[in-house]
């Protein structure tokens, strides 16, 4: 028997926690996450030069968000860190106040429940890899990923970044998506 | 939107523009672009989920401690309410994002004649970019025309060819300033695109460009 890393299980216990509250509006398991991603929202606010009062208070906003959407959270397309970082982007972008960001076209539930926590478990350990790919990058690289996701480029000054471990990634979502365009026939 | 044409889709969004609106940093008219590209295609809808996943890896890095009460204030504030269950778009010409900007679908859109038959329709977007519909009609070219920025053009119904290649419904063509074209639109059917661009069209030839100041284009 091998041991879990204690890192795994903590990310599994973020997947369960996440479809806890989505399925029995679980109010505990909320708290759990709450204590996991609040400070990382605020953080990335603040990164995003947010002041720290205004980062704080969007930051339960963005929590409360993630209840108040739990429905539309399917754990086959996105780990829980993704999709807590889509609700603080829109949060960012509407506190600028300037570039409104249509959503694409929805494509309404996920597919089977016991499936996607399957495919979700799958997800997470290649979003996993992406993070530890990301922690190995070139200084100069990283820190233009990073300026780029805290808003401190626009879309001129990102070079192409080739050469980003996205491809397993990449079909795995591709095989969610498919399987979702399948089960709406 | 029709599943069946996803896969005919042979020109897509560039991973730049797929890591700025996954960033969320793109202007908006861009922003409609890329929405309404990825409505119809599902290979740029998985990179971009991709790249989303870079936007979750950068979140679980950095934290900042939440005050006390913060918890507490945000659990009195959830929602106890059954939530809305999510309906698919009605499917439509357009993609869902730009109906939204048109008040409808094609035949919501405001056209104005620019001249040669060719029509177009400013969409209310930020002053970063702009963005507008297009009618080409068949067998018409839209003047030919360099860039001084980025432009994006989306191919919405018929098809148009230029100096580059053909592109379809759901093919979105980039142009940068090194691009001087003249698209055509197929002989077949009437060309509707959504165009967006992030500094004025430069004209090359006399009429167009005295004109440009009215055509806002």
């Amino acid at each position: 028997m091998t041991e879990t890393p204690p890192e795994e299980t903590e990310k599994a216990i973020l997947i369960s926690d996440m479809l806890r509250v989505r399925d029995q509006r679980d109010r505990a398991a909320f708290a759990r996450l709450f204590g996991h991603f609040a400070p990382r929202v605020k953080g990335f606010l603040i990164r995003a030069g947010s002041d720290p009062a205004v980062a704080e208070d969007c930051a339960q906003d963005v929590m409360v968000t993630v209840w108040n959407k739990a429905h539309l959270y399917d754990p086959a397309r996105a780990s829980v860190a993704t999709w807590v970082f889509t609700i603080a982007r829109n949060r960012r972008i509407d506190l600028a106040r300037r570039d409104r960001r249509p959503e694409p076209e929805d494509l309404g539930w996920g597919p089977e429940p016991e499936t996607a926590q399957e495919d979700g478990l799958v997800l997470q350990q290649e979003s996993d890899r992406l993070g530890v790919a990301l922690k190995g990058l070139p200084e100069a690289q990283r820190e233009l990923i990073e300026k780029c996701y805290f808003g401190d480029l626009s879309h001129r000054e990102i070079a192409d970044v080739t050469g980003l471990p996205l491809g397993t990634i990449k079909s795995r979502i591709r095989l969610a998506l498919d399987k979702l365009r399948h089960a709406m026939g | 939107m029709q599943w069946g044409e996803r896969m005919t889709i042979k020109h897509h969004l560039t991973e730049q523009l797929l890591m700025g609106y996954a960033a969320g940093t793109l202007p908006e008219a861009f922003n409609l672009v890329v929405a309404s590209h990825l409505s119809m295609c599902d290979d740029c809808r998985a990179t971009l989920a991709a790249y989303e996943e870079i936007g979750g890896a950068l979140l679980e890095e950095a934290g900042v401690a939440m005050s006390t009460g913060g918890l507490d204030s945000a659990l009195a504030r959830l929602d106890t309410r059954a939530p809305e269950p999510v309906r698919p778009a009605a499917p439509g010409a357009l993609p869902a994002p730009l109906r939204s900007y048109v008040g409808g679908d094609v035949d919501a859109i405001r056209w104005r004649s620019v001249g040669g038959g060719v029509k177009q329709a400013i969409l209310p977007t930020s002053e970063s970019a702009s963005a507008r519909l297009l009618f080409i009609p068949a067998g018409a070219a839209v003047p030919d025309h360099g860039h001084r920025g980025m432009e994006l053009t989306l191919v919405l119904q018929g098809a148009f060819a230029d100096e580059t290649d053909r592109f379809v419904r759901g093919d979105v063509e980039v142009a940068d300033q090194d691009l001087e074209h003249m698209p055509v639109a197929d002989i077949g059917a009437d060309c509707i695109c959504l165009a967006a661009t992030d500094a004025p069209l430069r004209f090359t030839s006399l009429i167009p460009r005295l004109l440009q100041p009215f055509l806002k284009i």
